[in-house]
């Protein structure tokens, strides 16, 4: 059989606005461990109106998985809407906040980085910085690559979150 | 919007949470609760001896509640109600919820909790009864404040009994059902994150309508969704309408009347030739409230092998396209649906061309000359299918049958033919073993002036015997069909065709005298071991119309159900019986 679109597995974000209640992520959560599906990255947070939180997940499968996905969080009583957003062209960032060795002589080198990358440096010690750093899931991958593994202490990444680009919005 | 309760002097007077719960309980016009008592729900087992709207039915385990519960929706397609204690009396209904949740019937299990204080304290009895049931439950509560009671139960019936039905939990701390507040009833509700469909998209059911009408080779396979949806007039009216052949699912039997000529018999794994065959071969195939689930076509890839056209019509729009591309979908309430099938086709001019038609039917009728449902019936020793044949015979097919699992739930839905819906009631997703004889007390309640039989056998039946208790404490005249064959027979089939015969831990040793025990209940045993008292042993059983009477028929060890589809095989890589 010839891989189709509805067969090989992508990469795929998924934003649902759900009421926000104790126990709804556990209920998305255990959702996809219950039917094997992927979550790469999650992030949820409550909107402009608190009764609402927006989740974003990032999850991978064929189409036929990707439906499933979205009809099964549809079925969720606190579920309100569900939108994939890559059936439209949409934007897609995600914060890292990394903390690096900077003793003396790395200072200058370890700015410059940061500045290629329009990283910020929010924090300052005798020997480390930390830098925060926006964009989508491979430019953060591509500082990490090129600050080179030796130099990082610690890393905290959000996850990504998604928006659609133009006219067409999320909500009730 | 809201109704008073209570004082009619604007609702001064606060009521406790147990209470308000019995009140609402009360106003949804619950009849019974299947219950056991202890700590965690002391408060609303007081409330509840205070009043006699509300019926009480105490079980002898919780799970004997939720399959109590279980089996009077599905015999009466009200909302089945279970109450039960925190602790092992939730982790013990689990079963019975799981159970209800494949099947999709609506029921409330309400669970008592420790005090909110003592939440996440490792209390004495305390689980978290909200996170073992997710999974298993259309939706779930923990009802932390006594204002919030009355709406969470509102909400409850409202979302077990709409969209595709399901069991909700609501767990009431303790201290949240000694808790008092004003009491109001909402008459309504509407939740903005939940509103099934129920209307079908006119132009899909218009494309429906084409693709039937054109057809050369059709199918109609209806499941449980006809049952639950009381969509059995309709079907009958659609399929007789068309002419076409129409196959049950194990949940929808009943859903199409059996002994008519357009039944071809129930499908899947232990379905007819004829119905496995047709559904494999049809160029257009209408799925009306089924799931295309694995113990109905087998392997997908293989199901897929022949190319038709799908039309599959179901309320629940994650059902549609899981397991098999369908090329129209439908999603709605199916009575509306297949009203308006019915009214489109019975506007326009077209009809299904009858030569082709014909041919079809000459197809399916050679199928059937395979008589794959053949067993011997001059065995000296009693055959299973015979029991059924004669109970059938005996009952006019007019019994609510429940069972168990196994061998003798499938010789029951193949040999009793199930002409009414809400009348074969057995735990067809979950397949839960010590299903049959809670659910037959429920059914027995829903239906006083029915005859209702468990058909069971000796593995299954001793997991929730202790039930007999509850059928002598309320008198419930049961009567039990054990296919006692010595064996977890469907285990030991498996292990005979696909084991190499190695009967590992298939065979039951150290069986009780079914006959004794049935008379330590209280209740009647009769053992029957030869095929020429099959039919006296029943008719006695049915003339006692004031007992439980148990009939122990001693069958063959060695029958097996056939057709079989082997798992994970082919829905057309039938194993036959042998020829006779």
């Amino acid at each position: 059989m010839q891989p189709t679109a509805e067969t090989t597995p992508m990469r795929h974000i998924i934003s649902i606005l759900l009421e926000n209640e104790a126990g709804a992520l556990s209920r998305v959560s255990g959702l996809f461990s219950a039917r094997g599906y992927n979550i790469e990255s999650l992030t949820v947070a409550p909107t402009e109106d608190a009764s609402l939180s927006r989740m974003t997940i990032v999850t991978s499968g064929s189409g036929d998985v990707i439906e499933q996905i979205t009809k099964q969080l549809n079925k969720l009583v606190e579920v309100v809407k569900v939108v994939d957003l890559f059936e439209a062209p949409h934007i897609e960032r995600e914060l890292m906040l990394i903390k690096v060795r900077a003793t003396a002589k790395e200072r200058d080198d370890m700015k410059r980085m940061s500045d290629i990358f329009r990283g910020r440096i929010i924090d300052v010690s005798e020997d480390t910085f930390t830098i925060e750093l926006t964009g989508t899931g491979q430019k953060l991958d591509a500082f990490i690559e090129a600050l080179g593994r030796s130099v990082i202490l610690e890393t905290a990444r959000t996850g990504a979150c998604g928006i659609s680009r133009g006219q067409r919005v999320l909500r009730i | 919007m809201f109704k008073a309760f209570g004082k009619k002097s604007a609702g001064i007077m606060e009521l406790s949470g147990a209470e308000i719960l019995i009140k609402c309980l009360q106003a949804e016009k619950v009849e019974y609760v299947f219950g056991y008592p202890g700590g965690s729900v002391l408060f609303i087992y007081d409330e509840l001896f205070k009043q006699t709207k509300v019926k009480h039915v105490l079980v002898r385990h919780e799970q004997g509640a939720t399959h109590a519960a279980d089996g009077y929706s599905r015999s009466s397609r009200k909302v089945g109600v279970a109450l039960v204690t925190s602790g092992p009396g939730v982790t013990n209904a689990v079963t019975g919820i799981a159970t209800a949740y494949m099947d999709s019937i609506p029921m409330v299990v309400i669970t008592g909790q420790v005090p909110t204080h003592a939440i996440g304290m490792d209390a004495f009895q305390e689980c978290d009864a909200v996170g073992i049931t997710r999974p298993c439950v259309k939706h779930n509560f923990l009802v932390k404040d006594v204002k919030d009671l009355a709406l969470t139960v509102k909400k409850a019936f409202y979302l077990a009994t709409t969209g595709r039905p399901g069991p909700v939990l609501i767990d009431i701390p303790k201290d949240v059902s000694a808790a008092k507040c004003k009491f109001e009833y909402p008459e309504t509700i509407t939740m903005r994150s939940y509103n099934p469909v129920v209307k079908g998209h006119p132009g899909q059911i218009k494309k429906a309508m084409q693709l039937l009408l054109d057809a050369k080779r059709p199918m109609v396979y209806a499941g449980g969704g006809v049952i639950l949806s009381e969509a059995a007039p309709q079907l009958t009216k659609l399929v007789k309408m068309l002419g076409f052949p129409c196959t049950n699912t194990l949940m929808g039997l009943g859903g199409f009347p059996a002994t008519d000529k357009h039944f071809v018999g129930m499908l899947g794994m232990h379905g007819t030739y004829e119905a496995n065959m047709a559904m494999q071969h049809c160029d257009v195939l209408v799925a009306i409230g089924a799931r295309f689930d694995d113990r109905v076509i087998g392997d997908p890839s293989h199901f897929g092998q022949v190319p038709r056209k799908i039309i599959h019509i179901d309320i629940d729009p994650s059902s549609i396209s899981k397991r098999v591309k369908v090329d129209v979908p439908i999603v709605g309430h199916l009575p509306d649906v297949l009203d308006d099938l019915i009214r489109l086709i019975e506007a326009g001019k077209q009809r299904p061309e009858p030569k082709a038609l014909q041919a079809w039917w000459a197809q399916i009728d050679l199928w059937r000359t395979k008589n794959s449902l053949r067993y011997d019936r001059k065995s000296k020793i009693i055959k299973p299918q015979f029991v059924i044949e004669k109970l059938y015979e005996l009952t006019k097919g007019d019994a609510i049958v429940t069972s168990d699992v196994g061998q003798h739930q499938m010789w029951a839905a193949q040999f009793y033919k199930f002409d009414k819906p809400r009348r074969w009631i057995n735990s067809g997703g979950l397949g839960t073993m010590g299903f049959g004889l809670p659910a037959a007390i429920g059914a027995k309640l829903a239906n006083p002036g029915a005859s209702v039989v468990c058909v069971t056998g000796e593995a299954s039946f001793q997991m929730c015997i202790q039930e007999l208790s509850t059928c002598k404490q309320y008198r419930l005249p049961i009567k039990v069909v054990n296919l006692n064959n010595r064996y977890m027979g469907m285990v030991r089939q498996w292990q005979q065709l696909f084991h190499g015969n190695r009967y590992s831990e298939s065979y039951m040793d150290a069986l009780p005298d079914f006959v004794k025990l049935a008379e330590s209940y209280g209740h009647v045993g009769i053992r029957i071991d030869k095929p020429a008292d099959v039919e006296s042993a029943l008719k006695e059983a049915f003339k006692r119309t004031d007992d439980l009477v148990f009939m122990d028929f001693i069958t063959d060890q060695t029958e097996n159900v056939y057709p079989m589809v082997g798992g994970g095989k082919g829905l057309t890589e039938m194993i036959l019986a042998e020829e006779l």
